[in-house]
């Protein structure tokens, strides 16, 4: 279906069956929102749950930390209008489009110069209802030289069907400042995702991203622009994916090094089930001493799939050092026998070579959210 | 005598080339046979063989453990059952620990992992991933460690001592030998083990109670280890044909 045709079919969150608060959601929506790690097992700082238009739970337990509805921020600060929509378009496309016109709130977090938030802020955005198109517009802002860890488990309710997430989402991270950003999505098999999400990192700022889907989903597209605009500065996104049987999911990465000294990489490995997998990334060196590698690692594990990895690297000057490695293929015998002789059977050595094909150990990710990660990678069924 | 292992008149074949030519043994519980043969003799396949890998098609003949016809289990049953197998050059699998490998050896079985891993000063490995930039002798220990944990009790070895430097010959030596229970010389044992050498070196620390050449996919000759080893040292595996022929 065209681009501009998806979004017609689903209807206003606002029209949502929103609930006042957690505690009248159904045991199987907690299980699902426990899962995802909003329970006592994770330390955190701050959270955020919004479902469909509403947010119903959104506070903090630090000093140096605001939490709040983007709703609720733009009026309360005006200097906010310096921030929204500053790093993307709402004519980028018609998603940032819908969003622009037609706001179902969002997240704004920021934590003040110079605190660093230890453990993570948690977010969730999470659809209720069926047939609904949640537009969301999130702004995270670091302050100069504070530290914020965030995780964003999105979900939809287990019975339904049919969904529509579109996140705008505009990251500031300031002078010697560092953003941990990851997200952990379950996803319903007919969830259609468009996250637009811009970043920007200035002198000495670091930002990390993870992405993580393991779960059916019917169509995921994105790709985040990072601009490095401070010397100094660094970013590193990893994509950890399984692309189950009927998911078409395309995740791209762009990282521009506007700075010298500037370094990126990105990562992303991918195991296809099934369905269609689009690895893009791209490094572009718009200044001299910068630094840009790009890793693509496909696992074909089945003839069901298209497995496509696009990598581009584009410099403007000659003193830069930018790689890329790519390589698409099946699990090794070798290894799958070698399990098998220390007493897998052959479904349980594919699902450990899978996972740990799929352990990506990113630089710079606190204990916490490794741990939750590592935790989503042991929950899900991987293999066959 | 209770036997372990047993192979009747064993016919194998790798992608249609034989490899095994009507192998036939027996090795009772708690003894140790040592195979020599010169490279491609099909010393390493009958060990893949025993150990089921699917290559290794079976056109004729039995293998028995402990008295069950196993010919067609996969490895993992085999392992299941009591076979551990030593890997020449095992793979790299990446983002899967040896702390990972040791668990899954382990099921069932009791071990304290950190200790015996300490014991073998290896401490330093758990976290890595398994096998990848191991040296010779590394990937000897780490190989040897799995199967202390994963406690066999049909040992397969292939050249334990290849790649080893001296200093850790030594080791790899003490690991066999606890592996198959000849540092407790008092005890009856019930580990058994079938140990591929080229150097001979094996039979410095383990005494093995039997000795075969293979030759083209055939035992040539079943003896005392020690004197077979002496007598290729002195006349190399041409030796054993005429020997062979002197028999006949």
């Amino acid at each position: 279906m065209a681009e501009d045709k998806l979004l017609k079919e689903f209807k206003s969150a606002k029209e949502g069956n929103i609930p006042k608060d957690l505690s009248e959601l159904s045991e199987e929506e907690k299980e699902r929102l426990r899962f995802l790690g909003l329970d006592s097992s994770l330390k955190r700082e701050g959270e955020y749950v919004q479902i469909d238009a509403k947010p119903v739970v959104c506070r903090k337990q630090v000093e140096g930390l605001e939490i709040l509805p983007i709703t609720e921020a733009l009026k309360k600060y005006d200097w906010l209008s310096d921030y929204y929509w500053k790093l993307l378009s709402p004519e980028k496309d018609e998603f940032t489009k819908a969003t622009a016109e037609d706001l179902d709130d969002g997240y704004f977090i920021r934590a003040l110069p110079g605190y660093k938030i230890v453990y993570p802020v948690q977010t969730c955005l999470y659809i209720r209802t069926e047939k609904v198109a949640q537009k969301v517009h999130n702004i995270v802002i670091v302050e100069e030289g504070a530290e914020l860890n965030l995780i964003t488990s999105c979900s939809v309710h287990p019975h339904v069907e049919s969904a529509f997430h579109i996140g705008v989402s505009e990251f500031f991270v300031k002078k010697r400042a560092k953003l941990t950003f990851s997200m952990l999505h379950v996803w319903g098999e007919q969830t259609i995702v468009r996250p637009r999400t811009g970043v920007l990192v200035e002198e000495e700022g670091s930002y990390i991203s993870t992405y993580v889907s393991l779960y059916p989903v019917k169509d995921i597209q994105t790709s985040p622009v990072c601009r490095l605009v401070g010397e100094g500065a660094k970013a590193s996104f990893a994509s950890i994916i399984a692309n189950q049987p009927g998911s078409k999911i395309d995740i791209g990465g762009e990282v521009w090094l506007e700075a010298p000294n500037t370094r990126t990489e990105i990562i992303s490995r991918t195991v296809v089930y099934g369905g269609e997998n689009i690895a893009r990334g791209k490094i572009v060196a718009k200044a001299p001493k910068v630094k840009g590698h790009l890793e693509c690692q496909g696992l074909m594990l089945s003839d069901e799939g298209i497995m496509r990895a696009i990598p581009q690297l584009d410099s403007y000057f000659y003193d830069v050092e930018l790689t890329h490695e790519a390589a698409v293929g099946k699990i090794a015998k070798e290894e799958v026998e070698y399990l098998m002789a220390r007493g897998l059977s052959e479904d349980e050595a594919t699902s450990l070579i899978v996972k740990g094909f799929l352990t990506v150990k990113v630089e710079g990710i606190p204990p916490t959210l490794q741990k939750q990660i590592d935790k989503v990678l042991e929950t899900a069924k991987l293999g066959f | 005598m209770t036997v372990l292992l047993e192979i009747e008149d064993l016919w194998v074949e790798v992608e249609g080339r034989e490899v095994l030519k009507g192998i036939s043994l027996k090795i009772p519980v708690g003894e140790t046979h040592v195979i020599f043969g010169r490279n491609g003799s099909g010393k390493t396949s009958l060990l893949m063989t025993i150990m089921g890998f699917p290559t290794y098609k079976v056109k004729h003949g039995k293998i028995y453990f402990k008295g069950e016809d196993i010919t067609d289990l996969p490895p993992y049953e085999r392992a299941k059952r009591g076979i551990g197998i030593m890997f020449q050059r095992p793979p790299t699998i990446k983002g899967v620990k040896l702390r990972d490998i040791l668990k899954l050896c382990a099921k069932e079985n009791n071990v304290k992992i950190e200790e015996l891993v300490r014991s073998f000063n290896f401490e330093t490995f758990l976290e890595r991933e398994v096998n990848k930039g191991f040296s010779g002798g590394e990937l000897k220990k780490s190989e040897l460690l799995q199967l202390l944990v994963q406690n066999p009790d049909l040992v397969l070895l292939d050249e334990p001592e290849s790649g080893v430097d001296v200093e850790n010959l030594n080791l790899i030596g003490q690991m066999i030998k606890k592996l198959l229970q000849k540092d407790t010389p008092h005890k009856p044992r019930t580990k058994s083990g079938l140990i591929i050498t080229h150097t001979g070196f094996i039979l410095q620390h383990v005494a093995a109670d039997l000795g075969y050449v293979i030759m083209d996919g055939e035992i040539y000759c079943t003896g005392n280890p020690i004197e077979i080893f002496e007598g290729i040292q002195k006349f190399g595996y041409e030796g054993c044909k005429n020997c062979l022929k002197r028999l006949a």
